[in-house]
């Protein structure tokens, strides 16, 4: 079982190997509201550690999504693209976003574990 | 300037409200089921919303103030049946739109209902325009509540008896403990509806009846996504002073018998563009993905020249996908024209389509 990790801008990310599965915390989805649009990286591009990967739409505005980690989409979700409703009901599970094979596994230190996330999403929930 | 709470404040917060201002006032953004699902209960059931935060302006007189508001408003008032609502504007000399509004004539007068946003300023220009010459009353100590969708006739029959007999953009007083409350069948939903003005005190107590009929509450959020699958503008986004009533595509609430005399606020304007048109006019857009086209989105004709912008854009949760209106120029404007929406630096197709979203289902009432 490897280490679930959170990253300041309410991305959690699963490290298995050299493939990092990414998707958005139960905590922004609640910030978020119904979320009505999902759009992800393309397949085979490379994102780049804090930069944009994707944007995600309640009823009420756009995010963006970043990446925690740099690496190359290796898989998409296509299924929230789909139903974005998906990404409401199961966040941190199911509705992932994207999978990465990651360059650097040392980009991982910086991010929270989920005592110093959650105390995190306390204090910032805005 | 503090912002202001109105008499549902406490059964938002036991509702588990999220607050967000609007127009000075801490108002329900949504509650805890959110905003789609709000939307669809209302849609399918009946939702219950507070909108106390409009402005309800009691103008009293008679034959004389009738006369006084034609020269404003660009309605048949002297026709205009007592208890009888009518949807109009606040124009400018130049027909540039100042409010909506929706007019009823009452036994002593006028009520009108303005924008929150608008009602302080209306206020103002309606008492300039007619010399203070009435008695204007712009009433805080009552409070709107809106109920909206296909339960709400027998819902809010059970609690006010005799409402389900009302027709359609019309309303009466009835009594509620003791209270007198106007109720008018009106609303922004496309759905069935009434709108209640009731004393602020007794508000609280209403809107919970209301409740344990089946109705419940619904926010702003879900009042903006029904609102735009009907088809209906917001002040302030959609309408505004660089806008008239016909660039608008609001013509049909022009009185024609008006028209042939023009002589109110803005009339030349308004014939001129009737007679010659417009070079913008409101329009529905469909993207055609999923793609969301929000306010100020740009739009493009299939030549990538920008012809216009959105006004009002989101996810509408009946019609399953993304809705929007906005302004084109007039040689773009017909049904099926294909458009391209600039959304984070890409262009996504979409068309130009007819008004509502989602089919009305208002009902004429009883007779």
């Amino acid at each position: 079982m490897s280490e679930v990790k959170y990253s300041k801008e309410h991305e959690w990310i699963k490290l298995e190997g050299d493939v990092a599965t990414i998707g958005i915390t139960k905590h922004a989805t609640e910030m978020l509201g119904d979320i009505v649009f999902a759009e992800l990286p393309e397949k085979g591009s490379n994102v780049e550690k804090d930069g944009t990967a994707g944007v995600v739409e309640s009823t009420k505005a756009a995010s963006d999504v970043y990446t925690p980690v740099s690496g190359e989409v290796v898989d998409t979700n296509q299924e929230i693209v789909d139903d974005p409703s998906k990404i409401n009901q199961d966040p941190e599970n199911s509705a992932w976003f994207f999978k990465l094979k990651i360059k650097d596994k040392s980009e991982m230190d910086s991010l929270m574990n989920k005592d110093d996330y959650d105390k995190f999403a306390k204090e910032n929930n805005t | 300037m503090e912002t202001k709470k109105t008499s549902l404040y406490q059964l938002h917060q036991d509702c588990n409200a999220k607050f967000v201002e609007f127009a000075g006032y801490q108002m329900p953004i949504q509650y805890s089921e959110g905003i789609v699902e709000e939307h669809k209960f209302t849609r399918n059931h009946s939702g219950i919303f507070d909108v106390s935060h409009m402005g309800q302006l009691f103008i009293y007189g008679g034959d004389e103030l009738i006369r006084d508001l034609e020269k404003i408003f660009p309605l048949d008032l002297k026709n205009l049946k007592l208890n009888h609502s009518k949807y109009s504007f606040l124009m400018d000399k130049d027909a540039g739109i100042q409010d909506d509004l929706i007019i009823t004539k009452i036994d002593e007068g006028f009520l009108i209902i303005l924008n929150a946003a608008c009602k302080d300023n209306d206020f103002k220009i309606l008492k300039e325009l007619l010399n203070e010459k009435y008695k204007m009353v712009l009433d805080e100590n009552r409070s709107l509540i809106a109920i909206q969708g296909p339960k709400s006739s027998q819902i809010l029959n059970d609690v006010v008896d005799g409402v389900k007999d009302l027709n359609f953009m019309s309303g009466n007083w009835f009594v509620f403990e003791n209270q007198k409350v106007y109720i008018t069948r009106s609303g922004y939903t496309g759905e069935d509806g009434f709108e209640i003005s009731v004393p602020n005190n007794f508000a609280d107590k209403l809107t919970r009846e209301l409740i344990d009929k089946g109705s419940k509450l619904v926010g702003l959020g879900a009042r903006d996504t029904l609102r735009l699958e009907a088809g209906l503008c917001l002040y302030g986004h959609d309408l505004d002073k660089n806008k008239t009533p016909v660039e608008a595509n609001l013509k049909w609430a022009i009185s024609k018998e008006r028209i042939s005399k023009g002589d109110f606020i803005g009339s030349d304007i308004i014939i001129k563009q009737l007679n010659d048109g417009v070079t913008k006019i409101r329009v529905g857009i469909k993207p055609e993905g999923r793609i969301i086209a929000r306010e100020k989105t740009k739009i493009f004709n299939q030549s990538d020249v920008h012809i216009g912008e959105i006004t009002s854009g989101t996810f509408g949760p009946s019609v399953n996908g993304p809705v929007a209106m906005g302004y084109v120029e007039n040689e773009f404007s017909k049904k099926n024209t294909k458009v391209f929406l600039e959304v984070r630096g890409k262009k996504y197709a979409a068309n130009i389509c007819s008004l509502p979203f989602y089919k009305k289902s208002y009902v004429k009432g009883a007779n």
